[in-house]
Order: C-alpha cells, then sequence, then structure tokens
C-alpha cells in the first residue's frame, strides 16, 4: 500500500516536472547534438523554415558561433576553407528553397574535393511537403549526386542519431559533404533527447587493413624499379600523412610528383620534389611520369587534368594505386596492383617493410635509379619553370613570386579557379599541408574570398591571403562585407587583367584568337569597392608600385584588397592540351 | 556483356532513386530493375540487370557499395544463378484457331492463361530471358495487344559455393614485374 503511493506521486512528480519542464524541441536537439560533435562555429544564412533554429542559436551563441554571410554559396565555400584549414567539420546553416539551391555550388565543390562539411538546411514543413509550397524545393533530390548522404527528417525521433551520422560520415573514409534537411514543423517538435556516442547505422566503411602481401610486393617493385615516380594527392593532406610521405621518398630515393590538390603534401623546395604534373605541370614532373615504369599513386583519382588522354598516359608504367575509396580505384585507370586503403596506413606499412631491409638493398636500388635521376636532372634544367619579365607590366607570376617572399612563403593561400590559380601552384612553393586551398575538382570561381574567410575563422593568427581573378572576384566579393563584420583580416589579391583570362588563352591557343565574350574590362574599380565595404584598397599598376603595394596591403591590420593590374595577355605554361599527352606538352 | 546485380539497400525512403539516380548520373546502363523485400523487411533487394565490360561493371559494383544505406552487392552472374521474369501478355486471339494456337504455346512454354475475353486473352508466362523473349516473339503474329514485364530477379544457386579472391591477392609480384 505504502510502496503504491510512493509510485503514484513518483509519478504526478514527474508529470509535474514535465510541466514544468517540457522536452527539448526539434532545434533545441539540433544544437545539443552539434555541441556534442563539437561544433563551435556555423555559417550561415537565416530565412523562414530555419527561424526556429535560429531563435536557439541566438539562447546558445554563448556556446557556438554563427557568422552571418552575404549569400548561401560564401557559408559553404567558408566551412570549406575552414574544414581544410583545420581538419575539422565545416558546417552550414541555411533556410529552404533558394537557400538551399545557392548552397550547391558549394556542396559539389566540397564533394569533388573531398572536404568534410555538414550543410543543414530547412525545408518547409511536413504537411506541405509536395505542394509546390512557398520556398519548397526537394533539396535532398537536388543535392543527392553531390552529396556522401543525405537525409530529409522527418521525425524529430531520428533528430540526434542523424546528425551523428552525418558527421561520422563526413569525416570518416574519403570525406565529403552531408546534407541534413529539417522539415520546419520537425525543429518545433519535441521529444527527449540523449546523447548518442554510437551510430546506429551499419556501414560497409572503407578503412581496410591493407593486404601485408600487396604492400611486399609494393615495396619490391619500388626497388626493382628503375625509373618510379611517387604520385601524391589531396589523400596526404586528408590522412595527415605528409610526414611518413617524407620519409619513405627518402628512404627509397623515390621522385615525387603532387597534384594540384597534394601541393604541400611534400615540400616543393626538397630536391626530390618535382613540382606538380598534369595539364599546366611542370615538363620535368610530366616527363617523368610519361618515360616511368613504376607510378605509385597515393591518395589521388587519375582526374582528366592529370592524365590527358588516358591512352597514352605513363604508357610504360605499371601501376600501384592506394586509395581510401575503392571506387576511385580502376575508374580511369587500371592499376597493376590495388591497395584501398587510407595513405597514412599504407604508407605506414610501406614504411615498415622498408625499414626491416638490409641496406644493401636499399643501397642497390638508389644505385639502380642515378640514370634516372640524371635524366630528371636534365628535363628540369632545360625546361624549368620560366616566364618573360617586363619593365612595363607587372607579370602575373611576378605578383605570386612577390606574395612569396613578402610572406617569407608561410601564408595560407586561397584561390579560384583559372589563370592565377595555377600560377600559385607553380611559382608559390608550398611547404606544408592545409597551406593551399584551392578549388580543385568542381574548378569554382568565386572560391577564394569566401574560403580565406573560412580558414581564417579557423587561425586567427595566420596571415590567410586570397589569390583571385576578376572574374571570380565579381562572383563572391559581397563576402567582404562578412570579413569586415567580424573583423577577419583575409587579404585579397586581385589578379586583374580585364579578361577571364584561362577561357581567353583557349580562345587564343585553340580557337584562332576568337575572344568571344571574356572582356570584362568595364569592372568596378576595386580600391574603391573595397572601401565601399570597409576594407582598406590597395594597387599597384606598373612593377615599380608592385613590392610596396603589396606589402603594405599584407601589412594592413584589417581586411584588405589589393588590385594588381598585370599584363593583359599572359599565358600559363606549360601546358598540355586537353585530351593530349605529355608528349604534346606545350612549353612556351 | 550482360551482368545482373543484387543489391541489398535499407528500405528507407529515396534509396531506389539513390541507385537509379547514380547509373544516369555515370553513364550506366539498366536493362531492367526490380525491387522487393528481402527476409528482413528493414532491407530491400534491388535487381539491376546491366551491360558493360568487366571494368564498367567493377565501377558499377564499387559505386553502389559507396552509397551508405548500401549493405552490399553482388554480381549475380559471376555464380551460377537461377534468373527469372515475369510477363503479363494481352493478345488478341478470338475464338477458334488463333485461341487454339495461343493455348498450344501456352502449353508448351508452360505459361498460364490468366484472364479471357470474346476478343482477348491475358497470359502469366515466367522464366528467363530467353524463354520470356521466344514466347513473346512467337505470340506477336497471332496479335498482342499489350505486354508488362518484371524485369528479372535472380538469385545464386544452391550448391555455388563462394571462393572469391580478393583483388589484392589476385595480383602476384609477377604482375608487376
Amino acid at each position: 500500500m505504502i510502496a503504491e503511493t510512493k509510485i503514484k506521486t513518483a509519478q504526478k512528480t514527474a508529470g509535474l516536472a514535465e510541466l514544468l519542464e517540457p522536452q527539448p524541441t526539434g532545434a533545441e536537439i539540433l544544437i545539443e547534438a552539434l555541441l556534442y560533435e563539437g561544433v563551435d562555429t556555423i555559417f550561415g544564412y537565416p530565412g523562414g523554415a530555419v527561424l526556429h533554429i535560429y531563435d536557439e542559436l541566438w539562447r546558445a551563441r554563448e556556446r557556438i558561433s554563427h557568422y552571418l554571410v552575404r549569400h548561401e554559396q560564401g557559408a559553404v565555400h567558408m566551412a570549406e576553407g575552414y574544414a581544410r584549414v583545420s581538419g575539422k567539420v565545416g558546417v552550414v546553416l541555411v533556410t529552404s528553397g533558394p537557400g538551399a539551391t545557392n548552397a550547391v555550388t558549394g556542396i559539389a565543390n566540397a564533394y569533388m574535393d573531398s572536404t568534410p562539411i555538414v550543410v543543414i538546411t530547412g525545408q518547409v514543413p511536413k504537411h506541405l511537403i509536395g505542394t509546390d509550397a512557398f520556398q519548397e524545393v526537394d533539396t535532398v533530390g537536388i543535392t543527392r549526386p553531390c552529396v556522401k548522404h543525405n537525409y530529409l527528417v522527418r521525425d524529430v525521433r531520428d533528430l540526434a542519431a542523424v546528425v551523428r551520422e552525418a558527421f561520422h560520415l563526413a569525416r570518416t573514409g574519403r570525406p565529403g559533404p552531408v546534407v541534413i534537411d529539417i522539415p520546419k514543423d520537425v525543429t518545433a517538435a519535441r521529444t527527449s533527447y540523449s546523447r548518442l556516442d554510437h551510430v546506429s547505422f551499419p556501414f560497409s566503411a572503407a578503412g581496410t587493413e591493407p593486404n601485408t602481401r600487396a604492400i611486399q610486393n609494393a615495396v619490391a617493385a619500388m626497388l626493382k624499379s628503375s625509373r618510379p615516380v611517387l604520385y601524391v594527392g589531396g589523400g596526404i593532406a586528408s590522412s595527415g600523412s605528409e610526414m611518413e610521405l617524407l620519409r619513405f621518398a627518402e628512404a627509397l630515393e623515390i621522385p615525387v610528383t603532387p597534384t594540384l590538390m597534394g601541393l604541400g603534401g611534400f615540400p616543393s623546395g626538397h630536391t626530390l620534389s618535382l613540382g606538380m604534373l598534369g595539364m599546366h605541370g611542370t615538363y620535368a614532373a610530366n616527363m617523368a611520369v610519361a618515360e616511368s615504369d613504376l607510378l605509385i599513386a597515393l591518395g589521388v583519382r587519375f582526374d582528366d587534368r592529370v592524365t590527358g588522354k588516358l591512352a597514352t598516359f605513363a604508357p610504360n608504367a605499371k601501376v600501384i594505386h592506394v586509395d581510401i575509396d575503392p571506387a576511385n580505384i580502376g575508374k580511369n585507370v587500371t592499376p597493376s596492383l590495388a591497395i584501398t586503403a587510407d595513405a597514412k596506413v599504407a604508407l605506414q606499412e610501406f614504411l615498415a617493410v622498408v625499414e626491416k631491409l638490409p641496406a644493401k638493398d636499399l643501397k642497390k636500388g638508389a644505385a639502380q635509379k642515378e640514370p634516372w635521376w640524371e635524366q630528371i636532372r636534365d628535363w628540369q634544367k632545360s625546361q624549368p619553370l620560366r616566364f618573360s619579365g617586363s619593365s612595363d607590366h607587372i607579370k602575373p607570376q611576378t605578383v605570386i613570386r612577390e606574395l612569396h617572399r613578402l610572406t617569407e612563403g608561410k601564408a595560407v593561400i586561397t584561390t579560384d579557379v583559372g589563370q592565377h590559380q595555377m600560377w600559385v601552384a607553380q611559382f608559390y612553393p608550398f611547404t606544408r599541408t592545409r597551406q593551399l586551398i584551392t578549388s580543385g575538382g568542381l574548378g569554382t570561381m568565386g572560391f577564394g574570398v569566401p574560403a580565406a574567410i573560412g580558414a581564417q575563422m579557423a587561425m586567427r593568427d595566420q596571415l590567410v591571403v586570397a589569390v583571385v581573378g576578376d572574374g571570380g572576384f565579381q562572383m563572391t566579393n559581397q563576402e567582404l562585407a562578412t570579413a569586415v563584420q567580424y573583423n577577419l583580416p583575409v587579404k585579397i589579391v586581385v589578379m586583374n587583367n580585364g579578361y577571364l583570362g584561362m577561357v581567353r588563352q583557349w580562345q587564343e591557343m585553340f580557337y584562332d584568337r576568337t575572344y568571344s565574350e571574356v572582356d570584362i574590362s568595364v569592372a568596378p574599380d576595386f580600391v574603391k569597392l573595397a572601401e565601399a565595404y570597409g576594407a582598406a584598397g590597395f594597387r599597384a599598376r606598373k612593377p615599380s608600385e608592385l613590392p610596396a603595394a603589396l606589402s603594405a596591403a599584407l601589412l594592413h591590420p584589417g581586411v584588405a584588397v589589393i588590385d594588381v593590374v598585370v599584363s593583359k595577355e599572359e599565358n600559363v605554361f606549360p601546358i598540355v592540351p586537353a585530351g593530349a599527352n605529355a608528349r604534346d606538352m606545350i612549353v612556351q | 556483356m550482360r551482368h545482373t546485380l543484387s543489391i541489398i539497400v535499407a528500405d528507407q525512403p529515396g534509396e531506389l532513386s539513390r541507385i537509379v539516380g547514380l547509373f544516369s548520373a555515370r553513364g550506366f546502363n539498366i536493362e531492367t530493375i526490380s525491387v522487393g523485400e528481402t527476409l528482413d523487411p528493414k532491407w530491400s533487394r534491388v535487381t539491376v540487370v546491366t551491360r558493360g565490360d568487366d571494368r564498367t561493371i567493377q565501377q558499377i559494383v564499387k559505386q553502389c557499395e559507396r552509397l551508405a544505406r548500401v549493405r552490399e552487392v553482388h554480381d549475380v552472374t559471376t555464380r551460377p544463378h537461377i534468373e527469372r521474369e515475369m510477363a503479363l501478355i494481352t493478345v488478341a486471339a478470338c475464338a477458334g484457331i488463333q485461341r487454339q494456337e495461343v493455348l498450344t504455346l501456352v502449353g508448351v512454354f508452360r505459361a498460364k492463361v490468366v484472364d479471357i475475353s470474346h476478343t482477348h486473352l491475358i497470359v502469366e508466362a515466367s522464366g528467363n530471358k530467353d524463354k520470356v523473349d521466344t514466347f513473346i516473339e512467337l505470340l506477336r503474329p497471332i496479335g498482342i495487344t499489350d505486354i508488362t514485364r518484371t524485369g528479372h530477379i535472380a538469385i545464386n544457386r544452391l550448391a555455388a559455393t563462394a571462393e572469391t579472391i580478393s583483388e589484392e591477392e589476385a595480383l602476384d609480384l609477377a604482375a608487376l614485374l
């Protein structure tokens, strides 16, 4: 009897407690779940469908900083810049409909460049889904081909588990973007919340242990090879294996050529470094790959900008392909030996085998490669990266050299896509991973400025410089307001040639100089534009003005834009025409 | 070459379109596709008949395996298997010689008449692709007015003991040097 009364009282108390302190809403659960994932920074833009979330975000503002961007594309690029510099997952919050569609370019960019981000999009309330409601689009449908996974959360009880899994997916295996689409009513619905420390869904997750025999065979082949090349990509940075790569390349004295995404994965100034390969890669790197008898591909995907015509790519080479994504293996090039593994794990295993080798084997292997190295040195000497100087016009390559000199090679550099991007890749020798943040796979104009802002957010004390063209700058320069608002002192170098330079170059070289719609010389005054946003503006028109103006911009304590008026019709060399091979390289 | 893939995917909204979208986005072809519950209702089996060389098929398998809700993908064709498709065929055949001819074919192909009117018959046929194709070809001159086909389903034979060798293991040092 007494026991029963006790239970009844307890039940009453519980009911009362619930009345006094109701269960959390979806919006509250979302914030708690994000906090649990270690999120302290969100890039976003509010709207109708995410009002509940923004209301909650305001209450949580001491724990999560929200950065209000000026366009949703900017938010995703910022999250990507943030993620790629810090190694953490970038987080974006946008509303339904146009909020989501504006974010798509950024999501696709992150997908192509394997960047871990989680994008939360608002959706119209469940009962309106499918009715062509105001600001309704099928976000899950639109983003499906450019995400690792996406969710439409129909039940608030699933929300915490979805967030948990989304972060897990974004950061594991080959990293990438994940979209969580949440209907407005789900963010208002209430349920109990408890932290989840496991992912409920069974995965066929990658990251299997590499096969021992394959590792041994690979090392044996490397020792036996007389013309090996290490071709390394973004996987070095994602897996954090730059130290292992350095030790391994040095142990076997194998030349290393990084892709655009791999720049910084191996120190550019190192004697073993051949510089970047591919369409605008160095002569030595492309020739080495063309002549190689063993291509060791680490964390790469044999992109067409690297391989050119597949049939004639590395025609004499056996290929060892190491990648974490099984689908990358055999997609473009069928390897002789495939190792599906994280680059770091594979390199550690390689090193373990190498370290057990007798010194005489290593010596013999190195001796065998001597003629190869002579050949490579010849290529490097005969066709170094070069450009002709000018006393009247600022050569864009000079700008990058000067930027390198003034920043002592230490700045984090972001870029858009195009000529300026290639000159950065060629003339700014990167020495560490996560130092170059560029739009590699998707080739997104307008990436550089927001990516720099996101990078700066992650590294407040680091000098972050966006090198952009005058075309790309005009695609996202509204984010200057974001940089100014949050006092993120990025420096923006606008390589201003009044043209869509890379397109113009192709028209010059492959379309009989028919300059069709590439003249963008009608543009705002970028100095005044910077000032209008409350940033500082600088300009250099002549070679003599460059050092002082660039240095003043870099030393400016706040956000600075420097408009560098460069020679109008400079071309990027070398160039391997699309669909050609290394032997068709045009060097000058 | 023609391959039949068996894709086990979580039974959740949108998962089928993820698979179909992947095929179209990457330029893979779908000859037939059919979906149904597995023994465990939380998982569906999507059976896709596709064409391609070994490399393409391998890519399809790997790309499908990359999907977060796909548990496993098998190329059923690599091992002895049983393949079935069902077709419902409406044939214009009035009483008399025409109808007799249809019924004879139904007998030969072990098909079934499932509906009949003064002027038409609906015939149910099942079997592998060749059998169903042949049956349809033989009915065509009589006068087919409509066909609906299920697409293939397939299952590996019981005797088939799996002995798959991993990609790495299959490669010997000899292949490299």
